[in-house]
Order: structure tokens, then C-alpha cells, then sequence
């Protein structure tokens, strides 16, 4: 292949992304390290400036996930190269958005054996989330088991229906809650934080958040060349524009 | 024909077929029959009366589940002999006729398992429902509806995969899960009377109509993603 070695290169502008998410990552570790000890955990809250961010982002990348899948079905018939991107897209996002939520999840099982001495419960906020990480390890799930032309028609469709399947497990799961008597343990996070540790928590998000859109860039250039190959392999005396618009393995 | 025409033909073709063969309700009863008798093996429901009435909801429901799945992709890989789907494809009907035929047919044979199920759990698990039992006769529709409309889409999406037996329940059962919840807590509260089963209510018809609509539209998509 003649644009191999274009393709391999590390481009100057993702090194200086780079660089820049390091820093961020480096200040967000300083901050939440040298924020204010809190009253009753005292140094133990601060597993909170990495739980916060990530599971804020883990409701952020399935809504990507949802838009390209949305993208993927619109360009399918239209314009076979973007099409492709986009289901790459979705790949990379949903693959991100499991990576985010197991954060979530284990440092929320950290943090809840050493603050409440147990490491689940079946809280409103625990549930919801761990039927969002279930939601996503099974989209991947498919994307493993099928293969050919289904493979991309059924994980976009999967995607549409898991994006709307989120909001009502959050409100069924409230009003799960809500109903019974209150949960033993966490009754919420509405009793607001001290302003001198709003830095942190905020470099923290921005640092997480440049740091998951790396990731995500990474997995899509990797997906990408993964298809131009198999293009390639399968079908080398078509033009790209005809070449079946799903790879075949 | 109008639209609804088109359904009916589907739905009276579909229960054609399973009158002749008895073959998914055959097998979905007994299925079924045999999670009952399992489920009594992990504790004595005559023993604990007001445990049989917190945990039957669940139970009853997780059999109706299982059978379902089972029964799912058999309706639609009759479609696949002598190229029938095809045939489907290339006919002028509307997609989601043809789909929504075959969920409502589906829908049938499953609410056929519950009238037959509802009084065998009823006998076997000594139960008294302390609320309303009437209202059993909405949720029952209404959640086999959620399990069934997204059940049949799903197995018509895992049609043609190598793997469409393992795909059905791992993709079906995320989805359907706050359907479930809602499913078995309205029961558990008519069955224990502590609740209003209300709000379950609610929620089942809303995720009914929003995942119907979803469905319908993205039927199309499914059925001629091999092309």
C-alpha cells in the first residue's frame, strides 16, 4: 500500500493534543491531591475529583454513540465512506463509554467499601448505572458476534434503541427508589460541595474529558485502518466508491 | 389495502401457521411449565405464604421471559424456508406490517401461555393476590407487549447471524430492563397489596409506545440490511 507510511505517522497536532491532556491530567492530580480535606471522610473524598468525571463522561459518550449510529444509517445507501466512518465512530465511542463506566463503577466500589463498609447496594444511582455499563458491554457484545453486512446495521440499531433505553432506566430506577423507603446508604450527592474544592473538580472533568476524547480519536483512527485494510484485502480491483460498503472478513 | 389490512393478513398468516404446527406454544408452555417447578425446588411457597406473594411477581415473569426468548427466534426462521422473506421483501406491503403482524401474533401466543401459566402459579404457589387482581389484566398485556414488540424485533435483527440463538437474550434483556422492573414490581404490588401498582403501570404503557414507535420506524433498516 503506497499511503502506508502517510497513514502511520503520529500527526504533530495529536502530539501537541497530547501534551496538552498530560498537562490537564497532571494539574486535575495536583488539585484534587492538595484540595481541602473533607469533614467527615477526610482524605478518602478525594477518589471522588476521579469517580465524578468519569461517570459524568460515561452519560456523555453514549449519546456520540447514538448520533453516529444515526449518521451511519443516514449515509448507508448515500455515501458508503462515511458511512464507514461514522460506524468506526460508534465503535470507538461506545468502546469508550464501557472503558468510563467500569472506572466509574470500580472506583464507586472503592469508595463505597471504605465509606460505607460495603462494596455494592442497590441504590438508585448504583442500578441505573450498572444497567448502562450492561446496556454498552452488550453492544460490543454483538459487534463481536455477528459479522459480515449485519454486523454494522445491527450494533447502529442497538445503539439507537440502548440511547433511548437510558433516560427511562434512570427515571424507572428513581421512582424504584423512591417508592420504598429511602436507601440506607447514599442519599445523595444534593448537599452540594465546599468552593474551595470546585478547581479541582473541575480540572479533574477537563482532564478526563480531553483524556477520553484522545482515547476515543485513537480507537477511531485504529478502527479506520482496520477497514481501509480489509478494503483492501477484499475487494483490491474495485474503486473504493463501488467496493461493498461493509468489509467482509 | 390499507395499512391495517396489511397487518391483519400478516397476523392471520402467523396464527395460521402456529395453528397448524402448535409448534412455539407447544413448547413455550412446557418451558415454562418447567421453570414453575424448578423456581419451587429453591424454596417451599405453601410454607411462606407472604414470601410466595413478594418473589412470584419476579418468578412468574422470568419464566415468561425465558419462553418467550425461546419461542422469538423459532417464528421467525419459519420465514426463512423457500425463501419466504424474501418474497416478503420484494412484495409491495409496508415493512413494519409485516413486522407488526408477526409481534401482535406473538403477543397472542404468549398471552395464551399466561392464561395458562397465571393459574398454575396461582395453584402451586398457594397464592392469594392481597390487591387488586383485576389490574393483573393490564399489566399482563402491557408487559408482555414491552417483552414481545422488542423480542421480535431484535430476532428478526439476529436473523441471519451465525449466532442468533446466544444474541436474542444478551441484546434483549438490557433493553427490556426497565420494562421488567416495572413488570414485576406492578405485580408484586397487587399480589402483596402494599402498593399502588399505578405508576408501574404508567411506566410499562410509556416504554410500550415509545419502543412500538422505534420499532416501526426502524424495521425497514433491519429487514433489508443484507443488501
Amino acid at each position: 500500500m503506497n499511503n502506508r507510511s502517510q497513514t502511520q505517522r503520529f500527526p504533530l497536532w495529536a502530539s501537541l493534543y497530547l501534551a496538552l491532556t498530560f498537562a490537564v491530567l497532571a494539574i486535575g492530580f495536583y488539585e484534587a491531591m492538595t484540595a481541602p480535606k473533607e469533614a467527615t471522610m477526610g482524605n478518602l473524598y478525594r477518589v471522588f475529583f476521579y469517580h465524578f468525571p468519569h461517570t459524568i463522561l460515561s452519560f456523555v459518550f453514549p449519546y456520540m454513540n447514538c448520533v453516529a449510529a444515526l449518521l451511519f444509517l443516514y449515509w448507508r445507501r448515500r455515501d458508503a465512506q462515511r458511512a464507514l466512518k461514522a460506524d468506526a465512530f460508534a465503535l470507538a465511542s461506545a468502546e469508550v463509554t464501557v472503558l468510563y463506566a467500569s472506572v466509574g463503577l470500580a472506583t464507586g466500589m472503592l469508595w463505597g467499601r471504605a465509606a460505607w463498609g460495603i462494596w455494592w447496594t442497590w441504590d438508585a444511582r448504583l442500578t441505573t448505572y450498572l444497567l448502562l455499563w450492561l446496556l454498552y458491554v452488550s453492544y460490543l457484545l454483538v459487534r463481536r458476534l455477528t459479522t459480515g453486512d449485519q454486523k454494522a446495521v445491527f450494533s447502529a440499531v442497538l445503539a439507537i434503541f440502548a440511547a433511548i433505553d437510558i433516560p427511562i432506566c434512570f427515571m424507572s430506577i428513581r421512582w424504584w427508589r423512591t417508592q420504598h423507603p429511602a436507601p440506607v446508604f447514599g442519599g445523595g450527592e444534593d448537599s452540594g460541595i465546599d468552593k474551595h474544592m470546585l478547581p479541582a473538580v473541575f480540572w479533574s472533568l477537563a482532564a478526563w474529558a480531553l483524556w477520553g476524547a484522545f482515547v476515543l480519536g485513537l480507537r477511531y483512527a485504529i478502527e479506520r485502518r482496520r477497514q481501509r485494510i480489509s478494503l483492501a484485502e477484499n475487494a483490491p480491483q474495485i474503486s473504493p466508491s463501488a467496493a461493498p460498503i461493509l468489509e467482509v472478513r | 389495502m390499507s395499512y391495517f389490512g396489511y397487518v391483519v393478513t400478516h397476523l392471520r398468516k402467523d396464527l395460521q401457521l402456529e395453528w397448524r404446527a402448535r409448534e412455539l406454544i407447544n413448547g413455550m408452555l412446557f418451558f415454562a411449565l418447567l421453570v414453575v417447578v424448578v423456581f419451587s425446588l429453591a424454596f417451599d411457597p405453601t410454607a411462606y405464604p407472604t414470601m410466595a406473594r413478594q418473589i412470584s411477581g419476579g418468578l412468574l415473569w422470568v419464566g415468561l421471559l425465558f419462553a418467550s426468548i425461546t419461542a422469538l427466534n423459532q417464528s421467525w426462521a419459519r420465514e426463512l424456508h423457500n425463501q419466504v422473506l424474501d418474497a416478503q421483501r420484494l412484495s409491495p406491503a409496508p415493512a413494519s406490517a409485516l413486522f407488526l403482524g408477526k409481534a401482535l401474533a406473538n403477543l397472542i401466543f404468549v398471552s395464551f401461555i399466561e392464561l395458562v401459566l397465571a393459574p398454575v402459579f396461582a395453584i402451586f404457589y398457594n397464592l392469594h393476590p392481597l390487591g387488586q387482581a383485576w389490574l393483573l389484566l393490564v399489566i399482563l398485556p402491557l408487559g408482555t407487549w414491552g417483552l414481545t414488540v422488542n423480542g421480535t424485533f431484535f430476532a428478526a435483527l439476529s436473523l441471519r447471524t451465525r449466532n442468533r440463538e446466544l444474541l436474542l437474550p444478551l441484546v434483549l434483556c438490557p433493553i427490556a430492563m426497565p420494562a421488567l422492573l416495572a413488570m414485576i414490581q406492578a405485580t408484586t404490588n397487587v399480589l402483596t397489596g402494599e402498593y399502588e401498582p399505578s405508576l408501574w403501570i404508567k411506566l410499562l404503557v410509556g416504554y410500550d409506545v415509545v419502543f412500538t414507535i422505534a420499532c416501526v420506524l426502524l424495521f425497514e433498516t433491519v429487514l433489508n440490511a443484507g443488501d
